[in-house]
């Protein structure tokens, strides 16, 4: 059996300001297990970055941890003390690369400055920013980055260079769990690829052995996950293999996104698609029931009243009154 | 000689930038960009960033000047024209709907504003208030806005998707004839983002709009357009049907182009 690396259990996670309290990420649970690569997907606005920041254990400003446990590798993120996790946790077992990456380096020093920072940080040992180079210069050659990018700023790189060093410093201690968040959604489709290749050179190569990615483009994560899980409104709604969640979605709200994604195929100019009516829900005020139930087309009137569980049926887990069978009725 | 199918055409159209004020340099915007857009059909524009789509865009609505080359509406140049008529010919939509609109005004403001373009014309006719808010609610009703849901609202109180169906309405109470749509999708969710195509693709079919739909997704390029264009580094490298331009590309940046895309039915060979 592969071993357990993360272990989610009924996750909250809301924002909490002058605007009221935003339900951003609401009871989530799932399983990540050694050599998994786990796709995150959904509309702006549907809590995954929310998602990925709380399982890092410092979700910043406005966004409030309110229950539920997260296990990495036997730390109990949130019960251990806040050194513990800086020292012994961040970088060692779980890495994040945020999604605004481009501007999380320090633009007034060079690179290897910034790695010597976070080498410091880590080690306990100071490095000089020449060290810090030599340390690094092999794992950027594996990752076919030039070394001299270490002797650069931040604004002599270009996007897609910015994201792959910081994706390349980020796993320079062999987490075992990498987060990603949106990697390559400001990128163009050439440097995405390479963004991918590059991802999944790290797998392969046993650098990462797991990897949480979220993106809202599906046929990326298609290129590198074995599993995705689709979220809506704070929820998941369903979570799979790949090839079952994108060859036979069983939630409507699934087989709404993989048509609204138009990849470039031939079956899309056949006939007209159909889209759905209405917005994503304002999630201070989330809708009763089901969470998807005022867009759906196939809603019943269990939806509107109750919250449909998340059921496992045919190998996946899918939470819709739909699939669920008489016996899950009652909860 | 311009043939009678022919709306729009654009020949050798050039514009370079240049940066600094002493020691200038000379930075390539568009280079002779010439096509024609045909009534009644959706031309897309594909490349990434930087390519030169929205300098093409921007050209064609009159907002920037060419360095050289023509713009033929009907056969008649852009220079010719007194920019309001020309205004009433071509419209746009951009890519940024939170920006378009002022925070102060309700969204209704823009659409009444609409107005003062059509009135100001040799025509001089003048629409009383009932006529207007009736143009106004009609436009709406094409694309599919509930007018009492949106009208004396502030833009922050709507979503992005219902902003970008403001400004196809606004542009669609001055009739034009062409309509520039320049990444009308990219701030958009992906499950309201096919209801704007939509939308584009009825008023094709409904009132044989003509179209130039700018895009660095060729998925929805390939979904909503009779031919498309390539452009790569402000020149045109292909240009043909959208089947033919995504399926059996001809040129080598367009290969490299479509076999980076990923497809939800493949996976690459990595």
């Amino acid at each position: 059996m592969n071993s357990v690396v993360l272990r989610v259990q009924d996750l909250k996670g809301y924002y909490k300001g002058t605007f009221g309290v935003i339900y951003a990420v609401d009871g989530v649970s799932l399983t990540i297990e050694k050599g998994d690569i786990l796709g995150l997907a959904g509309e702006s606005g549907c809590g995954k970055s929310s998602f990925l920041k709380l399982i890092t254990g410092t979700p910043g400003s406005l966004l409030n941890y309110e229950g539920g446990t997260i296990e990495v590798e036997g730390y109990n993120i949130y019960k251990i003390t806040a050194k513990k996790l800086r020292k012994e946790v961040k970088c060692k077992v779980i890495s994040y690369v945020p999604q605004s990456a481009l501007n999380a380096l320090n633009p007034t020093i060079q690179l290897k400055s910034f790695v010597a920072d976070m080498l410091r940080e880590r080690t306990g040992h100071k490095y000089s920013g020449n060290e810090a180079r030599e340390l690094l210069t092999n794992h950027f050659k594996m990752l076919n980055l030039d070394k001299h990018v270490l002797d650069l700023y931040p604004h002599q790189l270009s996007g897609g260079m910015k994201q792959r060093a910081i994706v390349a410093i980020s796993t320079y201690s062999n987490p075992s769990l990498l987060l990603i968040d949106e990697p390559t959604s400001s990128l163009d489709v050439t440097s995405q690829k390479r963004m991918v290749e590059m991802l999944l050179f790290l797998y392969k190569s046993g650098t990462i052995k797991s990897m949480i990615i979220s993106a809202h483009d599906v046929s990326m994560l298609r290129q590198i996950c074995n599993r995705i899980a689709i979220m809506y409104a704070g929820k998941i709604v369903e979570l799979g293999k790949t090839d079952d969640i994108i060859n036979n979605p069983f939630h409507p709200y699934t087989k709404l996104l993989m048509v609204s994604l138009l990849p470039l195929e031939k079956w899309i100019k056949k006939e007209k698609l159909n889209s759905v009516e209405g917005k994503p829900p304002d999630l201070r005020s989330p809708p009763s029931g089901c969470r998807f139930h005022p867009r759906c087309t196939e809603c019943m009137d269990i939806c509107a009243s109750q919250l449909p569980p998340l059921i496992e049926k045919e190998g996946r887990f899918v939470s819709c009154w739909l699939c669920s069978q008489e016996d899950h009725y009652v909860k | 000689m311009l043939s009678k199918e022919e709306i729009l055409r654009v020949e050798n159209l050039t514009k370079y930038y240049t940066l600094g004020y002493i020691f200038t340099k000379k930075v390539i915007g568009a280079e002779n960009v010439t096509f024609d857009l045909k009534r009644g059909e959706i031309l897309s524009i594909v490349g990434e960033s930087g390519s030169g789509k929205s300098t093409v865009a921007n050209m064609i609505l009159g907002l920037i000047k060419p360095t050289s080359g023509k713009i033929l509406l009907d056969g008649k140049d852009l220079l010719m024209f007194n920019k309001k008529d020309y205004w009433k010919s071509v419209q746009g939509v951009f890519q940024d709907p939170y920006s378009t609109f002022n925070p102060f005004y309700t969204v209704d403001k823009p659409l009444i504003d609409t107005f003062y373009l059509l009135e100001s014309t040799s025509e001089n006719r003048k629409f009383s208030k009932n006529e207007r808010e009736k143009i106004i609610r009609e436009s709406l009703k094409t694309v599919g806005i509930i007018p009492d849901e949106i009208l004396g609202r502030y833009p922050h109180q709507l979503s992005g998707g219902q902003l970008q169906r403001l400004l196809i309405a606004r542009s669609l109470i001055i009739c034009p004839e062409v309509l520039l749509a320049d990444e009308p999708t990219s701030m958009i969710d992906a499950s309201t983002r096919l209801a704007i195509l939509n939308e584009l693709l009825e008023l094709k079919e409904a009132r044989g709009l003509s179209m130039l739909f700018i895009t660095h997704d060729v998925g929805q390029a390939y979904y909503l357009s009779d031919r498309t264009i390539v452009m790569e580094k402000g020149k045109i490298v292909e240009i043909g049907p959208a089947e033919e331009v995504f399926f059996q590309p001809k040129c080598e940046y367009t290969k490299r182009l479509v076999a980076s895309v990923p497809k939800l039915h493949e996976v690459w060979n990595i």
